[in-house]
């Protein structure tokens, strides 16, 4: 008779375990980096530039200095002196940190005060005077490209131009060939607006240099702190095991955690020169206007395609603006990350992309802003340039997705990139959204509604993209390869400890890894802590970002945790005085197969691994696994939105949003379904109201929760969920990744849906946001509208 | 040594004016001498330890900082402290009592109205100044009532649900 124990009762795989680290935070208590006091803190401030472009005659700091409470004041001269004024980029490039020659855009570091307390710090930053020489600005990459154009970049030898990258991928005969066989080609040209992650707490870090044990402590709002250790060894030259990294509470990241900003390394230098610990918080207009942003991309776009609906080949050019310095934050190969990944859920014969990476006078650090990079602006650009087709076909977009959908058994699928996906059930996905949205019924209604002058829209997106970097063939940061870790200490009462080399930031994984836990070793999840942050206790790891921790992490988990099994069998057949052949595993006991009633529990093992192991055993129940995944995987979204656009204003309403994600097995569904929602509501942000712009001065439209505008309670509409579950082949518990989903294929719904609204206007595109007045001047002077920076007059 | 290091000066002692405060903070009556410039925000954090009401944005726009000034929910960061002089503040860590959680902490707990937590004191503490006003608020009533938080990560669904549970919940224990 079994005994196992029931593992949703225990809190394993599948339950809707409430989450560990609210006990804290409802209480007040998180330990978020500013919330950190150490004896004897100072406070640093950063003055920024206020021109785009301009070179530096003079800075006079002595005003500062003189200020009382003021310990230091740095300045890009001294900051070379230490060879500190540039920094390596996780691009290969170079980027500023106080600026020396030039400021290249607005918001760059031009100097920090540290004082007694930031309020004197402010005051001092605004002592400084700076000396500038205007120069011209470029706020695009059309800008960039022109004849004459200022170089932005004549720091760098062998920079004639602003050209970052030139780069392609794909088969560009055979693409030209299924163009040649085209009965029809479908373009289009779209923006995918520079955003910025922006979550609500900013970024910051305490340096702590203590010279009496030249041991360097950092406290900082990183998504990634093994990453950022081995980078300040490099760049600050101190011993990697003099630096420890700590990642406390984080309030959010989204992908903007993840760079080394010049901030860190000012407040690092500035501990170690006043040998005081130092502290510094960016401000929120410092956060939007110059640490990493997202997108900021230009596609043209074509597809083949044959009067039957089949897609026959894709030709992709896009024109990325990565700023003043190229500074993405993305660990593959390739130039524009996983833009190749587009078309990866579609048949496609063949494909070819070229792609274009500018500099201009805006902020440097492109990020993966909840995507993996540049996935996000791949799945945009492959879903509305399906809708554009499928009305250039005169064909119904669900029935134009599904007639060229890789079909369920056709995987292990190639992709027209290159990529090897591994699982899907695309259809059925689809069909649970038509079903959930009543696709039938909102045609009629639509076809209704037309006859009294108002306009309702359908828009459908669906993707599978690619999550959780590695493998290490072609993943890596600064050459470290992209697996990740877990350790996991059993004690000797069956109570755990484990530790793993991501860093949660709000997905919850000190509840979820114990979940993982308690399905591999039948120890209930509120017996197992869960630490991660301290780079002096958590094995190396390549940190939380672009959906990768259950993919990686999460995997590690998993192995590390069938590693402990595997000795604890051995415990378990010295109780039970049998061969290890003997003995089988039921959730949270062996048993002697003969005899099932014979059996002991994993907490009987653990205290045998202290108190009663065999002669010649190890003593002890723990160990640690570094995992290396084969391949990345696959999750599938389907995003249904429907809307009502008023023809008087161009304001547009969101009537239903339906969402099915399949991400193989959920580990917590609550959490994953918080996870979409958070999702989604990024997606609606992007298409409706979030984006940063620029004037021709190079002023940064977006700097502040004024001009920068995430929506609210009020705005965001409410979400109808579903799932659909193939589990991952190669994970071993067969998970996928999930956080970013929703935000990588929710935005191309929300824009097909309201420009599904007003097809009849002939207008093929509006760039995101859908403003208003946008949709308005779509509606009234019948035209696409383009929203490239410089900012229109009338945004 | 370095250069820089030499640079470094001591502290000149400066002659800043200060005002004496004294706010009732959670039921318990607090004093500073504060510079009249210093925001109530920093004073809860900084000056009382008080670090459960967060700072996202110090524009009034977040509404991470909110806290109830004289049971209204205020945003802290755009208050100077000087101004709460003999008033009531109510932060997060008031919102317990000694043994149990408040409905409304519960609720978010349940009804997993939070990821990273950072907006989740101030999005408590509007909630209870919903509450306190209307006891039985509609779904938009609520969604109305918190559109001066803003939230990055949850998507505000469970935020709402978490609010209407905690109302039930407050309403059960009225009628008991
Ligand atoms: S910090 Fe007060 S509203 Fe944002
Ligand atoms: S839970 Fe992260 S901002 Fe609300």
């Amino acid at each position: 008779m079994t005994q196992a124990l029931d593992e949703i009762k225990i809190g394993g795989l599948g339950s809707s375990r409430k989450r560990v680290e609210d006990n804290r935070f409802i209480r007040g208590r998180g330990n978020y980096v500013d919330d950190i006091v150490l004896p004897g803190m100072l406070h640093m401030e950063i003055l920024r530039s206020p021109l785009a472009h301009a070179r530096i005659r003079s800075i006079d700091t002595s005003k500062a200095w003189e200020i009382p409470g003021v310990r230091l004041v740095l300045t890009g001269e001294m900051m070379a002196t230490r060879n500190l004024a540039w920094m390596p980029t996780l691009s290969y490039d170079t980027q500023a940190v106080l600026a020396t020659d030039k400021v290249r855009f607005q918001g760059q570091e031009v100097a920090c005060v540290v004082a007694d307390d930031p309020y004197i710090a402010k005051d001092a930053c605004e002592a400084i005077v700076v000396d500038y020489e205007p120069l011209p600005v470029i706020v695009n990459p059309t800008q960039a490209m022109a004849e004459g154009a200022p170089l932005i970049r004549d720091d760098k030898e062998n920079q004639h131009d602003n050209v970052v990258f030139d780069w392609q991928v794909g088969d560009k005969d055979a693409t030209d060939r299924a163009f040649e066989q085209a009965d029809l080609v479908s373009k289009l040209d779209l923006h995918y607006p520079r955003s910025h992650p922006s979550p609500i707490e900013c970024c910051g870090s305490i340096a702590d240099f203590n010279r009496a044990t030249q041991k360097l402590t950092v406290y900082m709002t990183t998504q990634a702190p093994h990453i950022i250790r081995a980078a300040v060894a490099l760049v600050a030259e101190l011993p990697e095991h003099m630096i420890r990294i700590v990642s406390p509470d984080l309030g959010g990241g989204f992908g903007n955690k993840v760079p080394v900003y010049p901030g860190y390394v000012m407040s690092i230098l500035a501990s170690i020169l006043t040998e005081r610990p130092v502290k510094w918080i960016e401000d929120k207009t410092g956060n939007l206007i110059s640490t990493g942003f997202g997108r900021d991309i230009y596609l043209h776009g074509e597809l083949a395609l044959r009067r039957d609906g089949k897609i026959l080949g894709v030709r992709m050019h896009t024109t990325s603006d990565h700023g003043a310095f190229f500074s993405d934050a993305q660990p593959s190969k390739f130039k524009i990350g996983l833009m190749h990944s587009a078309f990866s859920c579609y048949d496609v014969p063949a494909a070819h992309l070229t792609a274009r990476g500018t500099y201009t006078n805006k902020a440097p650090g492109g990020v993966a802003y909840r995507c993996s990079f540049r996935v996000t602006e791949a799945m945009f650009f492959q879903e509305r340039m399906m809708q554009a087709a499928a009305n250039d076909l005169g064909m119904d977009q669900a029935e134009f997705r599904r007639r060229n959908f890789v079909r369920d058994d056709d995987f292990p699928h190639r992709t027209p990139f290159g990529f090897l996906t591994d699982s899907g059930q695309y259809g059925k996905c689809l069909d649970v959204g038509l079903a959930a949205i009543g696709y039938a019924d909102f045609l009629k209604q639509k076809e209704e509604a037309t006859k009294h002058g108002r306009l309702l829209g359908i828009g459908i997106s669906t993707m599978t993209e690619p999550l959780g970097a590695g493998n290490s063939r072609e993943y890596d940061i600064l050459g470290i390869k992209m697996f990740d870790s877990a350790e996991l200490r059993v004690h000797m009462t069956g109570k755990a400890i484990l530790r793993t080399g991501a860093k949660t930031q709000g997905q919850g994984h000190e509840t979820t890894w114990a979940q993982i836990v308690a399905h591999e070793l039948g120890i209930p999840a509120e017996d197992v802590t869960v630490e991660e942050g301290d780079t002096d206790t958590a094995p190396f790891g390549m940190g939380t970002y672009a959906s990768r921790s259950t993919p990686v992490a999460g995997a590690a988990v998993a192995m590390v945790a069938r590693k402990v099994r595997a000795k604890a069998r051995k415990l378990a057949a010295h109780l039970l005085e049998v061969s290890e052949e003997d003995i089988e595993w039921e959730l949270g006991r062996f048993y002697v197969r003969s005899s099932p009633d014979r059996g002991v529990t994993i907490q009987e093992c653990a205290m045998a691994a202290y108190s009663n192991m065999p002669d010649g055993m190890e003593p002890g129940l723990e160990n640690v696994a570094y995992y290396d995944p084969p391949n990345l995987t696959w999750p599938f979204g389907c995003y249904i939105a429907t809307v009502e656009v008023d023809p008087q204003t161009g304001v547009w309403d969101v009537l239903n949003v339906v969402a099915v994600d399949d991400c193989g097995v959920r580990i917590n569904p609550m959490i994953v379904e918080g996870q979409i929602m958070g999702g989604l509501t990024e997606a609606y942000a992007m298409a409706s109201m979030q984006f940063i712009t620029f004037d021709t001065q190079g002023n940064c439209i977006g700097s502040n929760y004024m001009d920068y505008l995430l929506p609210t309670a009020w705005e965001t509409p409410g979400y109808e969920l579903h799932e659909v579950v193939t589990p991952s082949p190669h994970h071993p518990i067969g998970a996928k990744g999930v956080g970013e989903c929703a935000t990588v294929g929710g935005p191309a719904a929300f824009v097909n849906a309201v420009m599904d609204a007003i097809k009849d206007t002939g207008v093929r595109n509006i760039d995101m946001p859908l403003l208003p007045d946008r949709v308005y001047e779509a509606l009234t002077q019948r035209h696409d509208v383009s929203g490239a920076p410089p900012v229109r007059t009338d945004d | 040594m370095s250069s820089l290091f030499e640079e470094i000066r001591e502290p000149v002692a400066g002659d800043v004016p200060v005002r004496r405060v004294s706010i009732t903070v959670n039921g318990v009556r607090r004093t500073a001498d504060v510079e009249p410039r210093l925001l109530l925000a920093h004073l809860l954090r900084q000056g009382l330890g008080l670090t459960g009401t967060h700072t996202g944005c110090d524009t009034s726009n977040c509404g991470a900082c909110t806290v109830l000034f004289d049971g209204k929910a205020i945003k802290s960061c755009t208050m100077l402290a000087v101004q709460a002089d003999g008033h009531e503040v109510t932060t997060v860590e008031g919102l317990a009592g000694p043994s149990e959680l408040h409905p409304i902490q519960e609720g978010f707990k349940d009804e997993h109205g939070l990821q990273c937590g950072f907006c989740t004191p101030g999005m408590m503490l509007a909630a209870k100044a919903l509450l306190d006003e209307n006891p039985n608020p509609t779904e938009d009533e609520v969604r109305w009532a918190l559109s001066g938080n803003l939230c990055r990560c949850t998507g505000y669904q469970n935020i709402v649900k978490s609010v209407l549970w905690a109302a039930k919940k407050l309403q059960s224990q009225s009628a008991s």
